[in-house]
């Protein structure tokens, strides 16, 4: 076994633990401190795999963005936790475990039964921002210019959506 | 080196770990976290894809799921906020504004 085998066991183990953990912890705010070390394992892992620019998106998007407004979020609203809340529908989650593992299977089936040629390598150079960016900027223009409009589209909406109704008063106003 | 396969498969456990939060979590804002669990596994997947058949298109469609996903949290946690105004709940069981 060597190195970058033992270090794909750790990051990988490590990665399945916090995301364990997002689900199965009673706090929101632990699980939002979860997710972003299982967001960071997975950055590390888009390392291992060449995709250095992504890697950097990852961190940026995901730990710098998606969690911190999730956290926002959380303290916006508060976190009391619900599933202690009496008897609600006790079986759900024995239930969602069931399918979870049929598909599991079902995946596994699947992986183990694809015929994957064993990669060389040093034939993969790509990811490395420079190449990433010539790629993007060349024949994908019209893909960013669409993902620009629909960030543009979603921040118009999640202003309309979130914004108190006229008729209440500014909690501000009051003070 | 390690092979594509062991990606696919711990890429499939988070999914499943994913997916099982959305099935068995009652609070909405750790469904979204678990949304975003799935959508990142299969961003995963697709580098691994991408570094096993030596083409970076995956790797563009992993950059057009982020962007996807970034909208996605936006709009859902906006979602998630106006019906606290109104309902001050975030369980799932209790956001049944649209269902007859």
């Amino acid at each position: 076994m060597d190195f970058a085998m033992i270090f794909f066991i750790l990051v990988g183990a490590l990665s399945v633990a916090t995301a364990v953990g997002v689900v199965t912890s009673k706090v929101a705010v632990h699980s939002a401190l979860f997710l972003l070390v299982h967001f960071a394992t997975l950055a590390i892992l888009y390392v291992t795999l060449n995709a250095q620019f992504l890697a950097a998106t990852q961190i940026i998007v995901y730990a710098g963005g998606i969690v911190i407004l999730i956290l926002f979020v959380i303290m916006l609203i508060g976190s009391a936790p619900l599933e202690t809340r009496a008897g609600y529908r006790s079986w759900v989650p024995y239930a969602g475990l069931a399918l979870g593992v049929l598909m599991l299977a079902g995946m596994a089936m699947t992986i183990l039964q694809m015929p994957l040629t064993p990669l060389d390598p040093n034939a993969n150079q790509g990811g490395a921002p420079i190449i990433m960016g010539i790629e993007l900027y060349s024949q994908n223009i019209l893909l960013v210019q669409l993902a620009a409009v629909l960030l543009l589209v979603a921040l118009i909406g999640a202003l309309l959506l979130a914004r108190r109704p006229k008729n209440e008063e500014s909690p501000i106003s009051n003070l | 080196m390690v092979p594509t396969s062991y990606y696919l498969i711990l890429s499939a456990i988070i999914f499943t770990i994913g997916a099982v939060g959305v099935l068995g979590r009652r609070n909405a804002l750790i469904i979204i976290m678990c949304v975003e669990m799935m959508l990142n596994s299969v961003n995963l997947t697709l580098i691994a894809f991408a570094m096993q058949w030596n083409n970076l298109n995956g790797q563009v469609f992993v950059f057009m799921v982020m962007a996807v996903a970034a909208a996605e949290v936006a709009v859902g946690l906006a979602i998630l906020i106006a019906h606290f105004h109104l309902s001050k709940t975030t369980n799932i069981d209790d956001i049944n504004l649209m269902k007859w």
